[in-house]
């Protein structure tokens, strides 16, 4: 196994994919002859040529509806979002195109598309950058959602995500490109969609994270070891289709549970996640489910405002005390 | 009737006296008065019929008619409940689908808005799986679940029936990119209605279509309503053909009215589209007889305005037309006429015939790679 940043690993997902299937074709703003605003498509141009790496215009709406007819069609299209906050333009073909056209064609279209890109917050680029909209994609019936974690998940879920018949939204954390973990070399390498991952087993309670706030949950995990309480750290990687059962079945054992996420708390993926939890394992609860979730406020430029409205250790160590009546 | 070979392109954005230029016979028919323009067009018509064969122009006529009967049935069907949900008619249209079809291929791919019973059928849709769709019945082209406005059948290559305005601009734009991809000539049509040329999704997509030389060709049917708001209410430039220069791309402007008129433009289109991948942008003017959808009392405009419209009937010039020319005898229009009115009957009988979709079919098709969560 090699050593590879997040940026790498997902480079090197795209390569094996499209060297895999002519099909399959990359398109975005800056994907080509700049080789990515984040170089995630770093080399591919010159490898794979401009026919399946294309620079598109800033023209998210259409592109991204590009993608979707292309798919009608036979092509497996990767779109690059340069961030998911431009994806708010493309909605209309995100939703009403891509998701829906499989069902409302009487299952005759399916469309093969992943749109990917950086999501979440990054470093002070203030609100209209620095979004988290999983839960957004993840209400619509007809998308898969996907959020990776450490390289080898991204690689690994990325190859999944092109080899995938349905659209899906696969969002990376513009913060954690640069974050090393090791990655498998075997070609055949692929993560499945729909399976959580148990970042690190425990007994007395659960955190559930994603994306970015992982990290930060394992370090909480370790702050909590130290002072007796053992933390379950579970990694659902894939929003929809959610694996509740991996989560039910570690509340089951550990009775407690906290749900932390970057996003607004309101009709976010943490509060979904609660409630099947209700729903599920009510019986098995010793305390409230705790949702640590991003500040309810669009997102602020100052260094120590931006600080306090992302989940940090503190918090989730605190959030975890209070399940476990420790205060 | 004789057989010529069709002439050569004569519209390209290269040439710029003709692009996004009305011709002069047609800006005569636009300003003239009503029955000098029913006369114009007849005279024009008739100098096009000589480029068509008599098998080619019956079929037109049959598929002009057979789409207005289907409406009109639609019409009834929808009137008495068994039609739900929103039902848009295409009836004084009938020339732009049904000409503009009638030139391409059958893998060429047509893409169009929620008011598209016509063009489905004119693919090659049959009128069965088509009022089936509208009556909800599984035997649908679209099983049930897309209804009048997500009519779809990848056999013909019919890409659908979308239904937010503009919507399938950039899927179309998209559809001719996989042609070129995959160096096929197939060429796609993509309808849309005037008021879709204010979205963002059609500049974005002709900037694209030619930045990329795409065969696409955009077919805007300006019948001069976006719903309830007339063109001159709605756009600050209304000469729409003229916008394709914005984006160097061929245009032409068709009079919707006539069926011959709409095919050889497209024609001219398709060879541009096929030969060099090169887009193309036709305002097609038509107008409609009857309100947006079935649910619009149409107070937005009088009486005495759809009355002169009328006068220029698409499939009554047509029918004058080929008349005229001894193209077809009053026995013959009477027997298409029956005939096409069978074609309709049977429709609505199987569409009536045709069970529900079954209650589990509410869960399928909405992935085609279900993944239990959990499992590897």
């Amino acid at each position: 196994m090699a050593v590879v940043t997040m940026r790498e690993a997902l480079n090197q997902a795209l390569r094996e994919e499209m060297l895999r299937d002519e099909n399959v074709f990359l398109m975005g703003e800056e994907v080509a002859a700049y080789q990515g605003a984040y170089k995630v498509t770093k080399g591919l141009l010159e490898e794979l040529g401009g026919k399946r790496v294309i620079d598109t215009p800033i023209t998210e709406l259409a592109f991204a509806g590009l993608g979707v007819g292309a798919a009608m069609v036979g092509l497996r299209p990767i779109v690059e979002f340069m961030t998911f906050n431009f994806s708010i333009l493309a909605t209309d073909q995100i939703i009403n195109s891509a998701a829906k056209m499989l069902y409302m064609s009487g299952g005759q279209f399916k469309i093969p598309i992943v749109f990917r890109g950086p999501g979440g917050s990054a470093f002070q680029v203030s609100s209209q950058h620095s979004q988290a909209l999983e839960s957004w994609f993840a209400y619509f019936p007809g998308l898969k959602v996907v959020m990776p974690s450490t390289p080898a998940d991204a690689k690994g879920l990325l190859k999944s995500a092109i080899r995938d018949d349905d659209p899906v939204i696969f969002i990376e954390q513009e913060r954690m490109y640069g974050n090393k973990g090791e990655v498998p070399d075997d070609a055949d390498f692929i993560v499945p969609l729909g399976v959580a991952d148990i970042k690190r087993e425990g007994t007395d309670a659960t955190i559930v994270a994603r994306s970015l706030m992982v990290p930060v949950a394992l370090k909480a995990a370790e702050v909590l070891e130290k002072e007796g309480v053992s933390c379950e750290v579970i990694d659902p990687r894939t929003i929809r289709p959610l694996d509740i059962g991996t989560i039910v079945d570690s509340v089951k054992k550990t009775n407690r549970v906290v749900v932390a996420e970057e996003s607004h708390p309101f009709c976010g993926v943490a509060a979904e996640i609660s409630s099947e939890i209700m729903e599920r394992a009510f019986d098995y609860l010793d305390a409230p489910v705790k949702r640590v979730s991003g500040a309810d406020v669009p997102m602020p430029y100052a260094k120590n405002l931006e600080d306090l409205a992302i989940p940090n250790v503190d918090q989730i160590v605190a959030a975890v005390r209070q399940v476990a009546y420790l205060d | 009737m004789r057989k010529r070979t069709p002439e050569p392109a004569r519209v390209g954005a290269e040439d710029t006296s003709a692009t996004g230029v009305m011709d002069q016979e047609m800006a005569e028919t636009a300003a003239g008065s009503p029955s000098q323009q029913t006369r114009d067009v007849k005279s024009a018509q008739k100098n096009r019929l000589a480029d068509v064969d008599r098998e080619t122009l019956i079929s037109i006529y049959r598929q002009m008619l057979l789409v207005r009967r289907f409406e009109e049935k639609s019409a009834e069907a929808y009137s008495s409940g068994k039609i739900g949900g929103f039902c848009h008619l295409y009836i004084g249209q009938e020339a732009v689908a049904i000409g503009a079809i009638s030139a391409i291929r059958k893998d060429d791919y047509v893409l169009t808005s929620y008011r598209e019973h016509a063009h489905a059928i004119a693919k090659g849709m049959s009128p069965e799986s088509v009022m089936a769709e509208l009556y909800g019945k599984s035997t649908g082209c679209s099983r049930g679940k897309g209804g009048s406005m997500h009519m779809f059948d990848k056999d013909v290559n019919f890409l659908g029936g979308h239904a937010i305005v503009g919507g399938q601009i950039p899927l179309a734009t998209g559809v001719a990119f996989a042609s070129k991809y995959k160096g096929t000539d197939q060429v796609t049509l993509c309808f849309f209605g005037e008021a879709a040329v204010n979205q963002g999704a059609f500049h974005e997509s002709l900037n694209m279509a030619q930045l990329w030389k795409l065969p696409c060709i955009y077919i805007c049917e300006n019948n001069q309503y976006g719903m309830g708001t007339s063109l001159e209410r709605a756009m600050s430039s209304q000469d729409i053909s003229q916008k394709a220069r914005a984006y160097d791309i061929a245009a032409e402007f068709v009079d919707g009215m006539d069926v011959l008129a709409v095919r050889e433009a497209t024609q001219r289109a398709i060879e541009r589209a096929r030969k060099d991948y090169l887009p193309t942008l036709l305002e097609v003017r038509t107008y409609r007889f009857m309100g947006h959808s079935m649910s619009d009392p149409g107070n937005y405009r009088t009486r005495a305005e759809i009355e002169r419209h009328q006068e220029r009937d698409p499939i009554k010039l047509f029918s004058a037309s080929l008349k005229e020319e001894g193209v077809l005898t009053d026995s013959e229009f009477q027997s298409i006429e029956a005939e096409v009115k069978e074609q309709v009957e049977q429709a609505v009988r199987f569409a009536e015939e045709s069970p529900l979709p079954a209650p589990e079919e509410l869960f399928t098709d909405v992935y085609a790679n279900p993944i239990e969560p959990g499992k590897h």
